[in-house]
Parts: structure tokens; sequence; C-alpha cells
């Protein structure tokens, strides 16, 4: 064969593979469609129980809330366990003593049924994203983020990804499954409409393992904020819930049936908070791996590039929240307004500055 | 000022105030106080540090540096784009005048941007210094005591045992110390704590942002960045008047360029041949040849886009690629008077290419006169008949030079500088053909273009390649690396490790036997203290098995129970 007969055939092969690619993410988008139907489905059902047990909690008289059974947690052996001693767990000074609630399905059985199929349709639909996504990488021969097309679909598998792998890892994580299907959807959307690149190669100051060190981590943290940022604006949902509540007030029953089912603030708010403070250093490695990249390719670590200083703003920011959660006077609500503001400069850096700002990293394609 | 009303969200660490020294020192955080001034120089004076050294200003000042930073990136900023600027001030002549004013288009080295991250890291400094006493105070002192009620604690277990209370102190003792608790004996209970590396991390990662930003504005001071476009086969000696530009920070001088030299022998490009990526660089590199010093051996290596080659503190990056067609000009009775390769600047991403050609001296007219001439060039590495406009790949595919002579005077000589990419046509009147249109042909390689009326001849020759080398030297990059490097780990240890304390108290009970009593306390509310307290507990009890179950008292109910340590349920 000839040199030019065998580039044509791969050219072909490329094709083929970037058309498989899209025929999957299309798919993934269907049987997403199908799990967000399943989450919606187990919320109705859920909304059937009439449970009120931050209420309960709440509102009891102040004697019989001291009566209220103390959580503990269980530990031993499984023979001994009742010889054993317990562990007496005590909300902290001035936080409130409430339970979480029971997730979406709201104890419901089939509401519960429903939510196990959307976990299991989320799970195929992640596989066939995750294939579709390396279709798309094997069709380009590098990683796939070399636009904003390509950064979004990876972008939304990783979030899934994280989203399964909390669950996996036994974490009470969900109830945010509705959330996160729903932004899934819209980040996908926008993806094949707006933003759709047909596959293209690199240039050349692309091609560097800064760069795919950089990138993975740069997703990997953008999803990993994105949850935190879901549970803390559920957070702050819960929080003024729990204060009407606590004020004596009387929320609306769509708040009431929709806030009973999600965890209790104080649960949600150090969830956010771990989320956060657990990829905060991943991200300044981040930051540092891009430093070093640019060292390599444009001769300078750092250079006030719109992309870098807003890289560098969202970091600020998180570092802002972290100090805030340690300064008293700052925690609760006020550290919340400053995550999500924090997650915003992030989203600000991602689409903001691609499609507005001029710079070097204008690789948006679009 | 202050917040004094009590607050839900204000909750600081876990019962502070009833647990009195128990709770304190878990972290090196200073306190929040906000008191008024005594009045005095000196007690303004103490108050103002007082007040910038605090977590609530640090905080401030952050906040301030990410709004600071946003201008920045949203106006444009002579640092990184002049023209862009200049262009920004024609459109905008109040507005560029206001942001004159206000360093708007230089931000990042603006009077009001550098107050906020010097007061930031003043700030920074101020508090670190008083926050590492302390921890040293901290490591030399000893855990704190136990509190009076364990039971007022996040964590807590109890549970009555035969075993003396010595024992089970001495065997808590052990056990707390094997798990690499810090832990000692104070009166009736073990004092234990553990997880100071957080402390440690997080000094660590304050004191890296300093070294960080010390090495960074070093740099700034420091740092050089010029610019050199060389034709394969040409040579480079690192001195100031061999660049074709030239920028360094304020304290550089040309003692602090690295000797060095080097040849371009050679630059490969080669590019995807077809399918929807066609044209994309495959490769793109220099073979040079360097050698380092006055008198260096000369090496051979390769540059490429990402891999830049470091002599010294200096680094060269190839930056940009272009063509350079081989020209030579004859006048009328034949004499060669110009034979060189002109570097042509790209103009898209095939090198669809512009420059021109100038001969300033030695060439005369048919009529023997003295004149200079001037030659527009365009050119296509790959003409496709029908494109006449742009090349359609970026390799040597197709050749074609287009040329448009002029003659007369270039005007070098005024002394104003001239871009060698452009021909100030002032003074210069085209060559004709014979329909009076100006004379222009387009040549492949080895073709020549006669000048009307015996002028002479232009041949383009062949192709050779050219690459601009950008050469950077940004000293205390290693510093700000080291310092970054620190950086991460000391906030992974800040962030990932919990400083608790444990404590475990066994006293008689009147009725002879022994109430064993364990609490923890964590610096933020953590599912891990209870959990480690469990299994702490869960040892401890193998060596101090509980008393008859009728005597057994469950932490759930033991507000039924009469025993004066644990009368309290927890939960009030
Ligand atoms: C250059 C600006 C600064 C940045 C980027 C920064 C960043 C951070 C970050 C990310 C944390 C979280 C790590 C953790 O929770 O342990 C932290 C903690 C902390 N920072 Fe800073 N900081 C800065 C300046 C300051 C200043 C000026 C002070 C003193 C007033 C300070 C005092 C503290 C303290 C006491 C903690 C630990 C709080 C705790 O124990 O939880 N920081 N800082």
């Amino acid at each position: 064969m000839t040199l030019a007969a065998t580039t044509d055939l791969a050219a072909a092969t490329n094709e083929h593979l970037a058309n498989l690619s899209n025929t999957l993410i299309y798919s993934a988008m269907a049987v997403y469609t199908l799990a967000f139907f399943a989450y919606i489905t187990e919320w109705i059902f859920g909304s059937r129980s009439k449970i009120g047990r931050t209420a309960a909690a709440l509102t009891a008289d102040p004697a019989a809330r001291k009566a209220a059974p103390a959580v503990t947690v269980k530990k031993g052996g499984s023979t001994a366990v009742l010889e054993r001693p317990k562990v007496v767990v005590r909300a902290a000074a001035g936080q409130r003593d409430v339970p979480d609630g029971p997730g979406a399905h709201g104890g419901d059985e089939q509401g519960d049924l429903y939510g196990r199929i959307a976990v299991s349709l989320t799970v195929l639909a992640f596989l066939i994203e995750l294939a579709g996504v390396i279709a798309r990488a094997a069709s380009v021969e590098r990683a796939p983020w070399g636009n904003m097309y390509e950064f979004n679909i990876t972008f939304s598998t990783v979030a899934v990804g994280v989203y399964l792998s909390l669950l996996a890892l036994k974490k009470n994580v969900r109830w945010m499954g509705l959330f996160l299907i729903t932004s899934v959807l819209l980040d996908l959307g926008i993806a094949v409409t707006v933003l759709y690149t047909a596959s293209d190669q690199l240039v050349p100051a692309l091609h560097s393992y800064w760069l795919y060190i950089h990138v993975s981590t740069a997703i990997l943290c953008g999803a990993v904020f994105y949850v935190g940022a879901v549970s803390t604006i559920l957070y702050l949902f819960k929080d003024s819930y729990e204060s009407k509540l606590a004020g004596g007030g009387k929320p609306g029953k769509f708040a009431t049936s929709f806030l009973e089912r999600l965890p209790a603030s104080s649960s949600l708010d150090k969830f956010s908070y771990r989320v956060n403070a657990a990829v905060f250093p991943l991200w300044t490695f981040t930051i540092i791996a891009g430093a070093i990249w640019a060292g390599d390719a444009w001769g300078r670590y750092w250079g006030w590039d719109p992309k870098e200083t807003w890289a560098f703003i969202t970091w600020v920011a998180y570092a802002c929240y972290l100090h805030a959660r340690a300064t008293a006077g700052w925690k609760g609500r006020k550290a919340a307004y400053l995550a999500l503001i924090a997650f915003g400069c992030w989203l600000f850096n991602y689409y903001g500055v691609n499609i507005f700002v001029s710079g070097k990293h204008s690789y948006a394609g679009v | 000022m202050s917040k004094t009303t009590p607050d839900a969200t204000r909750t600081p660490p876990a019962g502070d105030e009833d647990l009195g020294a128990a709770g304190s020192q878990l972290s090196t955080a200073p306190e929040d106080t906000l008191s008024m001034p005594s009045l005095g120089v000196i007690g303004w004076a103490r108050w103002f540090w007082r007040q910038l050294t605090s977590m609530r200003v640090a905080l401030l000042l952050l906040l301030l540096l990410s709004l600071g930073a946003i201008p920045g990136s949203l106006i444009p900023q002579s640092g990184t784009d002049e023209t862009k600027v200049a262009d920004f001030r024609k459109a905008n002549p109040t507005l560029g005048d206001l942001y004159d004013k206000l360093g708007l288009f230089h931000v990042y080295s603006s009077v009001w941007f550098s107050a906020i991250y010097i007061l930031l890291f003043v700030s920074l400094i101020g508090c670190i210094i008083p926050r590492t006493w302390q921890f040293v105070g901290q490591l030399r002192g000893r855990p704190p005591g136990a509190p009076k009620r364990l039971t007022r604690l996040p964590a807590y277990t109890t549970w009555r045992t035969e075993t003396e209370p010595e024992q089970v102190r001495e065997a808590a003792l052990a056990l707390l110390k094997k798990r690499r608790f810090r832990a000692h004996l104070a009166g009736d209970a073990v004092a234990a704590e553990k997880g100071y590396l957080r402390e440690v991390g997080n000094l660590a990662f304050h004191i890296a942002l300093i070294v960080m930003l010390i090495a960074f504005a070093w740099g700034q001071l420091f740092k050089m960045e010029g610019n050199k476009l060389i034709v394969e086969g040409g040579g480079f000696s690192n001195t100031l008047t061999q660049y074709d530009d030239f920028k360094s920070g304020s304290l550089f001088t040309a003692d602090d360029l690295d000797p060095f030299s080097f040849n371009l022998k050679d630059f490969q490009g080669t590019y995807e041949k077809s399918g929807p990526n066609r044209g994309t660089a495959r490769t793109f590199q220099a073979s040079v040849t360097y050698s380092v010093g006055a008198f260096g051996k000369g090496k051979k290596t390769l540059i490429k886009v990402n891999e830049p080659l470091e002599i010294g503190d200096s680094k060269v990056y190839l930056t940009a690629h272009g063509y350079a067609p081989v020209i030579t000009v004859r006048d009328g009775k034949g004499n060669v008077v110009y034979h060189d390769a002109v570097p042509l600047l790209p103009l898209d991403s095939n090198i669809t290419s512009s420059g021109v050609v100038k001969v300033m001296d030695g060439y005369r007219d048919a009529k023997g006169e003295r004149q200079q001439l001037g030659f527009e060039a365009f050119f296509l590495p790959t003409y496709t008949p029908g494109n006449e406009v742009s090349s359609t790949f970026p390799a040597l595919g197709n050749p074609v030079l287009n040329l448009a002579g002029y003659y007369g005077d270039l005007g070098v000589d005024s002394g104003v500088p001239q871009s060698v990419y452009q021909l100030d046509k002032t003074h210069l009147k085209e060559f004709k053909d014979a329909k009076g249109q100006q004379q222009r042909e387009n040549l492949r390689p080895g073709e020549t273009m006669k000048l009307p009326n015996g002028a002479g001849s232009i041949t383009y020759e062949s192709t050779e390649e050219w690459a601009n080398f950008q050469v950077t030297r940004q000293p205390g990059s290693g510093w700000a690396l080291a310092g970054s490097i620190a950086a991460i780990f000391g906030l992974a240890g800040s962030l990932f490790i919990q400083r608790r304390r444990v404590w475990v108290r066994a006293v008689k009970g009147d009725d002879g036997i022994t109430v064993v009593e364990m609490a923890g306390l964590g610096r933020s509310e953590s599912a891990k203290v209870p959990e480690e307290l469990g299994a702490l507990a869960e040892t401890l009890y193998d060596q101090a098995p509980g008393a008859s179950d009728a005597g057994r008292v469950e932490p759930d109910s033991v507000s039924d129970s009469d025993s004066a340590t644990a009368a309290e349920r927890p939960g009030n």
C-alpha cells in the first residue's frame, strides 16, 4: 500500500469513529432522559408520604426534645455488639439537631424502586457516554478536550462518574440524582447544538503531557465543585426551611414535601464543605500544572492571560470560602454564598472566558 | 461593629465556653475580638495591627484580591497586548483617560492592586509568626486535662467495670500512646491529642504562599525576553544587539545574559496530508547546534514547541516558522547585486506569506545610475490553480512566489526605523509591463522575472525555512515551583488531617464499681471522631470488661442512673 493510501484509510477510520461517537452521545442523551423521568417518578411517588421529621425535631417542646433518642454509632463485632459501649454523638452547641431526610423516595417503596431504576439507567447512560468520549478520543488520536464540545461531553461524563462513585462508596447522595441528570442533559444539549465541532487536531502548542494532566484534573475539579455547588444550593433551601419551622413558621406544601426528603441542612453543609475542601488541593495542583505547561509552551509560567486570571480568581474565591468556614461569624449561609460565588467563577472561566474574552487559551472553536 | 447577638450559625468549636481549657487551642487560629482601641498613638497602632492580622481582615483582603483581579481580565492590558490598548483608547477616549488614571490598563502592577496584596501578605506574616510561636508552645506543653463533664462533648461513651480505676487509666494511656496520641495522665483522667500535622501543614501552606510571592516578584524584576528569527544555516549568539526585539524587567542588566550561541541547521515541519485534519502540524522541530560560553564545544539538539532548550537560566523556545525564498537580483549587465534568503511572514495556517526584498546598494539601472530596488513578495507554499490568493497546504507542495518590483529611493537612509517586512513607497516607482500595468509575475523555483527595459532580473532560486526563537530568562521560577509544591502538601495536610482530643476518665463509683467515661473532641464536627472513639473504647473495653449486666448503664438511659458523673443526658 502506498503511504497516501494508508493515511486515507486512517482518515476513513477516524471519520467512522467520529460518527460512532456522535451516535453514542445521542444514545446516552436518550438514556439520561429516561433516567430523568425515573428520578421524577421517584420524587412524585415520594410525595405521597407524609413525613415531618424536621418539624417534629424542631417544633417539639424542649422537654420532649431532650427525650428524643440520641443518634448512636454502632461499633464492634457481630456477636458481642450489645455488650459493647455505644458512642453517643451530640450536635455541636448552637446547631439544630435535625435528622436527615429519607431521600427522594420519601420512604415510599414504589418510589424507591423507581429511584433504583433511575440509578441503573444512569449507570447505563454513563457507560454509553463514556464509550462515546473514548470513541471521540480515538477518532482524533488525542485526549478528548481540544475544544468546548469535547470538554463538555467529558465534563458531564466525569460529573456523573463522581456521583456514581459516591454512590458506590455508600455515601448518602442519591437525592442529588435528579439535579445532576437535569444539568447533564443541559450540558449535553448545549454541547451537541451550540458547541459541536467536527473532530480536528490540536495545534502544536497543545501537545504536551502537562496539558493532559492540567486539563484532566481541571475537568475532575469542575465536576466535584459542581457536586459541591448543588449541595450548597440545597443547603440554603433546607436551612431557610428549618429556620422557618424553628421560628414557628409554616412553609408551603411543595417546599415541605420536597425539602423533608433531603438530608438535614447541617449534613448538606458538611457534605458540600467536604467535597469542596477535598478538591481544593487538586485545584491548586491544576493551576500549578497549567503554569508549568505555560512555562514550557509560551516561555512564561504566569502571564495574567484571562484564563489564568480567572483560574486564580476561582482559586482565591474557594480559599475565601475555606477561610470563611474557619472564621466565626462567617460560617453557615455566608460561607455558602461564597462557595456559590466561587463556583460561579469556575463556570465563568469555562464558558465566559472561552466565549467572550479572547486570549491565548481561546480553543473554544465556536 | 461586632455581632453580639447569638446566632445559630456562629458555632465556636463544640461547646467552647463550657469546656474551658479542654476545648481551647485546638488550632492556632487567632480569636476574632473587636475591642475599641485605648487612646493614644500606640493604642491605635496596636489596634490597627490586630485588625490587620485578624482572620476577618484576611478574609476581606482575599475577597478584595479576587475582585481586583477581575478588571484585568476584561480590559486590555498593556503588558500583554499594547495594540489592543491603543485601539481601546482610540475608540473610547474619555473612558480610556479614566482607565489610565485608575491604572486599569496595567491592573496587576497598579498601585491599588499592589496595595491589596502587600497588605494581605503583611497580614499573613503578622499572622504566621505568632501562630508559629503558639504552636511551638502547644508542642512543648501537654494536651489539656479532661473537662468536668465529659457528657458535653460531641462524642461520648461510658461503661462500668470491675477493673480498678488505676489499671483502666494505665491501659488507656498505653493504648492511646500506641495509637500515636500524645497522652498523659492528668488527675483522674488520661488526656490525649493527635493530628498536630494539621497545624504544621497549615503553617507550611501559608509560608509557602509567601515564598511563592517573593519568587514571583523576583522573577518580574529580573526577567528578560527576546526574539530572534533565524533562516536555516544562520546563527545567533546571546548578546543584546543580536535580538530582533527585547524586553526585560526593571533590574535586569546586559551582564545577566547567559553566554551561549547556536546555529539553526534544519527546520522540520510535517503536516497531516489528508482527512479532516489535513494541514495540521504533526511534527514541528528545529535541529540546532549550540555551544555554551565563549569557547564551548558544539552540541546537537532538537528544539520542539513544548520542549525548549535550557542553557543556564535561559530557555530557548521555538515559537514560529515560515519560508524564506532565496532571491538573486541582477542588474542590467548581469552582475549579481543581491543574493539572500528573504524571510516572509506567514498570514494564515497554510503559511500563505508575504514580505519584501530590499536592494539597498550596488544596483545601477540601464543608464548606469545608482538606484534602489524594492520587491513585494507574496508566497504560496502549495499553489493550487484556481486559488490565487492563498496556499492550500502548509508544506512546500507546489511553491509559487509572486513578485512585483519598484525602483527609486527606499527611504532607508532617512533615519526613521523601517520594518523589514514593508516598503515605504513614497519615493518608489512601479516597474510597468508593456500594457502599462504594474509588472507582476508568478515564479516557480529556478525561474527568473526579467525587469522591463533592461533593468535587470530577479530570480527565485530555491526555498529555505526559517524559525523564530524566543529566549527567556525567568529567575526565581525554581523557588516558585518549590513553594507551590510545599503549598499543595501543606494544604492537603491542613485539610485532610483532623486534630482531635480524647479523654478517658476512670473513677470508682459509690457502689465500688469503676465508671469509665470516654469522650472525643475534634476541631470541626466530623464523623471520624466518634468512629475513632468507638474503636478505642472497644479495645479498652476488652481490657476492662463491663461489670455484670444488672449494673450496666446504657448511655441512652444514663439519665435514669444516679451515677454522679453520668447524671447528665447527652443532648442537653
Ligand atoms: C494570601 C492569602 C491567604 C490564602 C490564599 C489563604 C488560604 C487559606 C486556606 C486555603 C486555608 C484552608 C486550609 C485549612 O482550612 O486548614 C487557610 C486556613 C487558615 N488561614 Fe489562611 N490564607 C491566606 C492568608 C491568611 C492570613 C492573612 C491569615 C491570618 C490572619 C490566615 C490564617 C489562616 C488560619 C488561622 C487558617 C486555619 C484555620 C483553621 O484552623 O481551620 N490566612 N488559609
